[in-house]
């Protein structure tokens, strides 16, 4: 087994005196689509916003290709070429669409904007459209698009997504899963993913955890995870089989 | 007629300077929430130390250019000020960042006392004053009882400042420098999750807000021909004023808050009476913080969340 591109080990999270995340550990390897599941508040994004450091894991420990980033500033660990589209967008809402962009190729300082500005657009138009537009005025499914399309922009070799579904028109979700895997497949780009939409999810992922108040309490693969009863019973009843 | 606009001359002149020192505490405030109070003492700090170029490159060095004596004093004003600036973030503001509100702000008062106790124990508390300069008065409308005036002076802080302002709306509009200044402003941990240093972009806020604040600072010297350690107070509210009423984080809402300021002090002056002039600017800080709190360009759309 090689060593995985990302490797979160033993990571306990607190926020003052509240612990969000009880010793989480997690891999995830190059290439990979890997994905977290787990209902509201089981501390989904508390481990993504951890990987990058903010809030920092209190201990624990985390590698990205080998580097320990645990303690490293949040601006550097971007700067290895992990890219986030965090939870709520967080679109500058008083900046162009095109800034947004251009600001997701900061860490190249905008050297390769325009070439990447077709492939962002190509995979989501809509952007093109809304070009000139304040990223405050788009809707919501807009933002999401703008997030990652963000995102991408910096080149990564790992993608990290909380939650890209939420809020938007299934289409639209197909449409951006689609993306995912086409570019996992065609650029190596290593995805991990935060979702509710369990089923999409894992059917989308090679490997899955499940998260539960802040502790994984499952992992397997896509397949094994989606037949798995407990995780059928509480992630996927109801939603479409 | 002709005192209206004479008075509309004078009005911009102050508002010109008001608006540069309050670009410093909008974009101060922008980027990390904080009223940094002593950035009227930056700016006395600099008018000082324009004071003390011009004495050296008048006396010492000989240069007998007017234009050039001002022109190295602007520059080392500004290069000077915004070390001093940058030095004063590093020290009294970036460690207390994270900890309770009100920490950086007890922070800035107390830097705001340093700063003017600082100049008057190593300057000498009497009033500095230089050679008047650029005296010449060009008469727009000549009148037997009251001639419409405009002097050398005057242009030249309506030149610099309209030359600086541009120069520096495009460095915020234009350039990546801007853009990840104005990404922090809006999102600061959105900025750091895309790989911007934001404690290198809060500094170099602070500089570029001192450089401002020292434009402001030579021009006060040529104006007025006078500083004293205490003038960082009442010009340093009144920028502060001028911020608040042009929208406290809108950058064009500085220059307008500033150039209002101005014109309401000076036609104050002119047409009630001189002494209550300061009076006249803090009622509309009252007037503005209760009825428009949000100021002239203060934040102007709504935000989906």
């Amino acid at each position: 087994m090689t060593e995985p591109l990302l490797a979160v080990r033993g990571v306990e999270t607190y926020y003052g005196n509240i612990i969000a995340l009880k010793g989480v550990d997690m891999d995830v390897h190059e290439g990979e689509i890997v994905t977290l599941i787990g209902a509201n508040g089981a501390g989904k994004s508390t481990l993504m916003m951890t990987i990058f450091g903010s809030p920092r894991a209190r201990t624990g420990r985390i590698t990205y290709a080998g580097v320990d980033i645990t303690k490293m500033p949040t601006h550097e660990i971007a700067r290895l070429r992990i890219a986030q589209s965090p939870e709520g967008r967080r679109i500058f809402p008083r900046m162009t669409v095109m800034e947004n962009l251009q600001m997701g190729a900061a860490i190249d300082d905008f050297a390769h904007v325009d070439e990447d500005l077709d492939k962002v657009f190509a995979l989501f138009p809509r952007l093109k459209e809304r070009i000139a537009q304040r990223g405050g005025t788009l809707s919501g499914g807009e933002q999401q698009m703008l997030a990652i399309a963000r995102a991408l922009m910096s080149r990564p070799k790992m993608l990290l997504l909380d939650e890209p579904s939420l809020g938007l028109a299934p289409l639209v979700v197909k449409g951006i899963f689609d993306a995912i895997r086409e570019l996992n497949r065609t650029e190596g780009l290593t995805v991990f993913l935060v979702e509710q939409n369990a089923f999409h999810a894992l059917k989308l992922a090679h490997r899955g955890y499940v998260m539960v108040n802040g502790v994984v309490t499952m992992s397997g693969t896509g397949r094994e995870l989606l037949a798995s009863p407990e995780v059928r019973a509480a992630y996927l009843e109801g939603g479409h089989h | 007629m002709e005192v209206f606009l004479q008075q509309l001359i004078n009005g911009i002149t102050l508002g010109s300077i008001y608006g540069l020192i309050a670009i410093g505490y909008t974009m101060v405030f922008g980027i990390i929430g904080m009223v940094n109070f002593a950035h009227g003492d930056v700016f006395m700090v600099s008018a000082f130390i324009a004071v003390i170029t011009f004495l050296i490159v008048t006396t010492w060095l000989g240069i007998g250019s007017i234009a050039l004596a001002l022109f190295i004093c602007l520059i080392a004003a500004m290069v000077l000020t915004s070390i001093w600036n940058w030095t004063i973030e590093r020290v009294a503001y970036r460690p207390l960042r994270g900890s309770f509100r009100l920490a950086p702000l007890i922070s800035a008062i107390g830097m705001s006392i340093f700063l003017s106790n600082f100049v008057q124990v190593a300057q000498g508390p009497r009033n500095k004053p230089v050679t008047p300069m650029l005296t010449d008065v060009i008469t727009l409308i000549r009148s037997d009882i009251y001639s419409v005036t405009i002097s050398y002076k005057q242009i030249m802080i309506w030149a610099v400042t309209a030359v600086l302002l541009m120069g520096f709306w495009y460095l915020v509009q234009k350039t990546p420098l801007g853009r990840a200044q104005r990404a922090c402003e809006q999102d600061r941990k959105m900025a750091s999750l895309l790989g911007i240093d934001v404690d290198r972009t809060i500094s170099l806020t602070f500089v570029m807000g001192a450089a401002l604040a020292a434009v402001a600072g030579v021009m006060y010297m040529v104006y007025y021909g006078v500083v004293s350690f205490s003038d960082g107070f009442t010009p340093g509210v009144k920028a502060f004023t001028a911020a608040v009423l042009g929208g406290i984080g809108s950058l064009p809402g500085a220059v307008i808050g500033g150039l209002l300021i101005g014109l309401i002090e000076v036609f104050w002056s002119a047409y009630f009476t001189i002494d209550y002039k300061d009076v006249a600017a803090f009622s509309i800080l009252v007037v503005v913080l209760i009825f428009m709190p949000q100021g002239i360009l203060g934040k102007p759309e709504v935000e989906k969340v």
